[in-house]
């Protein structure tokens, strides 16, 4: 069970609830308890939110927090904090840390981070295979039955490229109704790859990163999955023809789900030009024809959720030349601000929709039971307000997080984050930190 | 709006050129080792000019060349970067020879010591002498002419634009300022 | 323009500036005292992340000529690692107040970074990034190219010469300068390589395309002007990018019988080093139409050429005016 000690009672005034007409939310002892115009509450904290859209708390599937092991980078702490600012009530961290996430003992630990931090559920990715080395699994079964409860799984940064193991790992995790999140790269196709394969790495004579070696893998695990009746999760989805396969998968009745990053929504290899390795992340940024296929694919549902891939690197990770920097951008902060310049300013999404790619849809496919809920009656209060309205300008230096490599530097993006509700807790309000939800044990049950 | 003022026609030209030619030889007690080393560009044209003079007055034939200083020049870094004309010396060099440098406007004089540096480093002539169509004034090194087809008193914000036939298809010198300042 | 980065950083008329300019430096290069005053007080680095003795030297005496004040700084196999040396490197460069960094880095958009990171304010000269451009090689095939194939060369261009470039188009930043350069200047360029070693994303390029040697020397693209032979690196002899040297040279490799199908006035071109015997041979190599020599000769004019623009002036490689003379000084040109 979810208990709240901090029994403050919020009344939230006129928010337009999944972008619908404003109407008056109120939360108690952290669900949502009332909802219809006009409430009144004594004693409650009033929130004005004439303008702004009500969603459910975002939920990540896909954030490097870098911790154990790169606190240079991003630590539970500062990631989750811009998480919270983004808007964010869950984010899974990845297991590519130091040592790498692949036991029970580290997924508790860094479960037991974010629990301390408070600012939103921190759920560890467990690693696929041991030290993410492609050759044996994990305990798969220790990191599901531990504290952590751990129901995805992912080698991400490197492939399990061995068809073997991978269907192995397909099947193993049906045990516990886990899934195996695929950072779908050949490996020999894409040795020394710096940048998307096509015209614009012929011109820089950067490495190029074909866009085959990620569709040649998605088409396998597919096919791998359906074989022997597993789920699939394709992680940060970047061609068109990936979008094809796993369009094609679903038709068939396998159980695919695909993500998407923001910046794979809104930038292409064009950026490369400037030889700026804020740009160099891996998949690679791909051609403006893929930016328009994968939006399509996030509008039909053919890919099911935004995940940010938040991949904070220290400055002198970046601050070199482009072969020997890091690959990865900042994502938390940045997200619904890139959905909804690239998906609702385009028509492509309504509120609704952002709601069901970004909180309900990913919170499934983790298996969090009390995150991504409706916006109803005695549901949890996880919630995020956004003023669609407002205008900004991305500046590193102010955000949350550690790491100042966003790609989106200097842009004017849409829509704020003015508040989130963590467990009916305020994490943000008026777009800052507002502080941590105070003693609180999530589980996975609740 | 430019105030412009002709100074020199197309028959002063030719009549300072002749002149000079017959100062040149008169000099130099004759044709004997000279060379003309125009500076680029329109010094090129009127070294050719008199070389022509020079050889119609001697009946035989005067030895001309160009001498690009723009690498010896001092001011480069004040100005915007210069494209770099030929230098091409006659047939027989400048070794113990007279070289008169030959340019279309003496002004503060840097031109001709930037000519001076490249001179020595291209060969050592008997002597070096320098003839002008208009000297301006305002020298600030110690450089004079040895021959000038005009002398020309002008302030520090008048412009002399000489104009050649071949370069610019008219004959002509003369002065611009801008309006206000002549009015004053 | 203040840097020199990439063989697109020039258009038309700057292109032919430089190849002008070059022509008067290579005839200061033929008298007794060969040293220039023009430079004099500036600093150029020479700042070599890979070794490249050749083209060192070349840009180490077109410094030299100009009196620059020339210093050399070799990083590599120096213990600062990867990353940090460029940084760390151009801070200090900035400290010395280099007017010039000539730069030559294994990373493709190093000198690129160099320019635009903020780490120094020096004129960034790319001799060489990786697999992405060598702009000065290709002005120096251009100005030999140029001094071949067209009378009066000065001011001119390469409208309607026809170049082949043959072998490891891929590897090659030879080739992706000449190419860029080559069209500016109005030359048709044909690229004649395995189908394993021309990039992905050629077919953008503005050039064409052949997979056949003795069909493109024999007129298959036209009458050729030029053939330039691409080195072929030792590190790709055993990466499946061809089954073998042997089949690599007889299928690609020019030799004494493959010369004898081009034109009378075709030049044998190669940017050195050569590997003899793999992609030349060395009757080819040595033949009177090979300008492979003259082509290092060159190197020196033409840096001397990119070093005055970058330096001698204000910050723009596009000339201001006429030459130098009294009125120019003032005035610039008449109406």
């Amino acid at each position: 069970m979810t208990t709240t000690t901090a029994g403050t009672t919020w009344l939230v005034r006129r928010s337009r609830v999944l972008g619908g007409q404003p109407t008056d939310v109120l939360v108690e002892n952290g669900v949502v308890a009332e909802i219809g115009p006009g409430l009144s509450a004594a004693g409650a904290s009033v929130l004005d939110a004439d303008g702004l859209v009500l969603l459910p708390g975002l939920v990540d599937l896909h954030t490097h927090l870098r911790e154990p092991g790169r606190e240079d980078a991003e630590t539970v702490e500062t990631g989750s904090q811009a998480a919270a600012r983004g808007g964010f009530t869950a984010v899974h961290a990845m297991a590519n840390t130091d040592p790498v996430a692949d036991t029970a003992g580290v997924v508790e630990q860094v479960w037991r981070l974010g629990r301390r931090s408070g600012w939103v559920d921190v759920r560890p990715v467990g690693a696929v295979t041991v030290g993410l080395a492609g050759e044996r699994l994990a305990e798969l079964g220790a990191m599901a039955d531990s504290a952590a409860g751990v129901r995805v799984f992912s080698d991400d940064g490197k492939c399990v490229s061995d068809a073997v193991l991978m269907r192995r790992a397909l099947e193993y995790v049906k045990a516990f109704d886990g899934v195996v999140a695929q950072h779908a790269q050949e490996p020999r196709l894409t040795d020394g790859a710096q940048m998307h394969e096509g015209a614009v790495s012929a011109v820089l004579g950067l490495r190029g990163w074909p866009a085959v070696a990620e569709e040649a893998i998605i088409a396998r695990d597919v096919l791998l999955a359906g074989h022997v009746g597993s789920r699939l999760h394709v992680c940060h989805l970047s061609t068109a023809g990936s979008v094809e396969i796993v369009r094609w998968a679903k038709g068939r009745g396998i159980d695919v789900t695909a993500e998407v990053t923001p910046h794979h929504l809104l930038l292409t290899d064009e950026e490369v030009r400037s030889y700026d390795p804020v740009f160099k992340v891996n998949p690679p940024l791909r051609t403006a024809e893929d930016v328009m296929a994968l939006r399509e694919a996030l509008a039909d549902g053919t890919i099911d959720i935004v995940a940010t891939d938040h991949a904070p690197h220290p400055v002198e990770d970046k601050d070199c030349e482009w072969a020997a920097a890091a690959m990865g951008m900042t994502g938390l902060e940045t997200a619904l601000s890139v959905v909804q310049h690239t998906m609702v300013e385009t028509g492509l999404l309504d509120w609704a929709g952002v709601a069901q790619r970004m909180s309900a849809a990913p919170a499934r496919i983790g298996r969090l039971a009390d995150q991504g809920r409706p916006l109803v009656v005695g549901e949890p209060a996880h919630l995020t307000l956004v003023d669609p309205a407002a205008r900004w300008t991305v500046e590193p230096h102010t955000m949350a997080t550690m790491g100042r490599n966003s790609p989106f530097r200097g842009r004017e993006l849409p829509g704020q984050v003015v508040a989130t509700f963590y467990a009916g807790h305020p994490t943000v309000l008026d777009g800052k930190l507002a502080g941590p939800r105070p003693g609180t044990t999530p589980g996975r049950d609740a | 709006m430019t105030a412009r003022r002709t100074v020199l026609e197309a028959a002063e030209i030719r009549r300072a050129l002749t002149r000079i030619a017959h100062e040149v030889l008169e000099r130099n007690k004759g044709a004997d080792d000279l060379v003309l080393l125009g500076i680029p560009t329109r010094g090129v044209t009127l070294a050719t000019r008199l070389g022509r003079r020079l050889t119609e007055i001697e009946g035989r034939p005067v030895p001309v060349g160009s001498l690009d200083a723009t690498m010896y020049r001092d001011d480069l870094r004040r100005q915007p970067v210069r494209t770099i004309a030929p230098t091409e010396l006659p047939d027989g060099g400048i070794d113990d020879k007279v070289v008169v440098l030959v340019d279309d406007v003496l002004f503060s004089g840097r031109t001709i010591r930037a000519a001076l540096d490249a001179l020595s480093d291209l060969g050592r002539p008997r002597a070096v002498r320098l003839a002008v169509l208009v000297d301006r004034g305002h020298r600030e090194l110690p450089i004079r002419a040895d021959h000038v087809g005009k002398n020309l008193p002008t302030s520090l914000s008048e412009r002399v634009r000489v104009a050649l036939e071949e370069v610019d298809g008219t004959d002509e010198v003369r002065i611009e300022s801008d309006a206000a300042e002549v009015s004053a | 323009m203040r840097h020199l980065l990439s063989a697109a950083d020039l258009d038309r008329a700057q292109a032919v500036t430089v190849l002008d300019v070059a022509e008067q430096m290579a005839a200061t290069q033929r008298r007794e005292i060969k040293k220039l005053p023009t430079l004099r007080g500036r600093t150029v680095v020479n700042l070599f992340f890979e070794d490249s003795t050749r083209t060192r030297i070349s840009f180490e005496a077109a410094a030299k000529r100009l009196s620059a004040d020339v210093i050399n700084f070799s990083a590599k196999g120096s213990s600062v690692s990867k990353g940090e040396s460029l940084k760390d490197t151009a801070l200090t460069l900035e400290a010395m107040g280099a007017d010039a960094v000539v730069v030559r880095h294994p990373a493709s958009g190093a000198p690129h970074r160099l320019a635009h990171a903020g780490w120094t304010r020096g004129a960034v000269v790319n001799a060489g990034d990786g697999t992405h451009e060598h702009p000065t090689q290709a002005l120096l095939d251009a100005f030999t190219m140029r001094r071949h194939l067209v009378e009066n060369a000065t001011g001119a261009d390469l409208a309607g010469r026809r170049v082949a470039l043959v072998g490891d188009v891929l590897h090659s930043r030879v080739a992706r300068s000449n190419v860029l350069l080559l069209n500016t200047l109005g030359a048709h360029v044909v690229l004649v390589a395995p189908p394993t070693l021309l990039p992905v994303g050629v077919e953008g390029w503005p050039c064409e395309v052949s997979y056949d040697l003795d069909a493109t020397l024999a007129g298959g693209h036209g009458d050729l002007d030029a053939v330039m032979m691409l080195r072929v690196q030792a590190e790709r002899m055993n990466a499946s990018y061809f089954p073998s040297v042997r089949e690599y040279s007889r299928r690609y490799g020019l030799d004494a019988r493959r010369v004898g199908l081009l034109p009378e006035h075709t030049v044998v071109m190669h940017p050195g080093p050569m590997n003899r015997g793999l992609e030349i041979s060395a009757d080819a190599a040595d033949s009177p139409r090979s300008t492979i020599v003259e082509q290092v000769t060159n190197g020196v004019a033409v840096r001397m050429a990119v070093l005055y623009l970058l330096l001698a002036g204000a910050r723009d490689l596009a000339p201001a005016g006429p030459p130098a003379d009294e009125v120019a000084l003032t005035e610039g040109v008449l109406p």
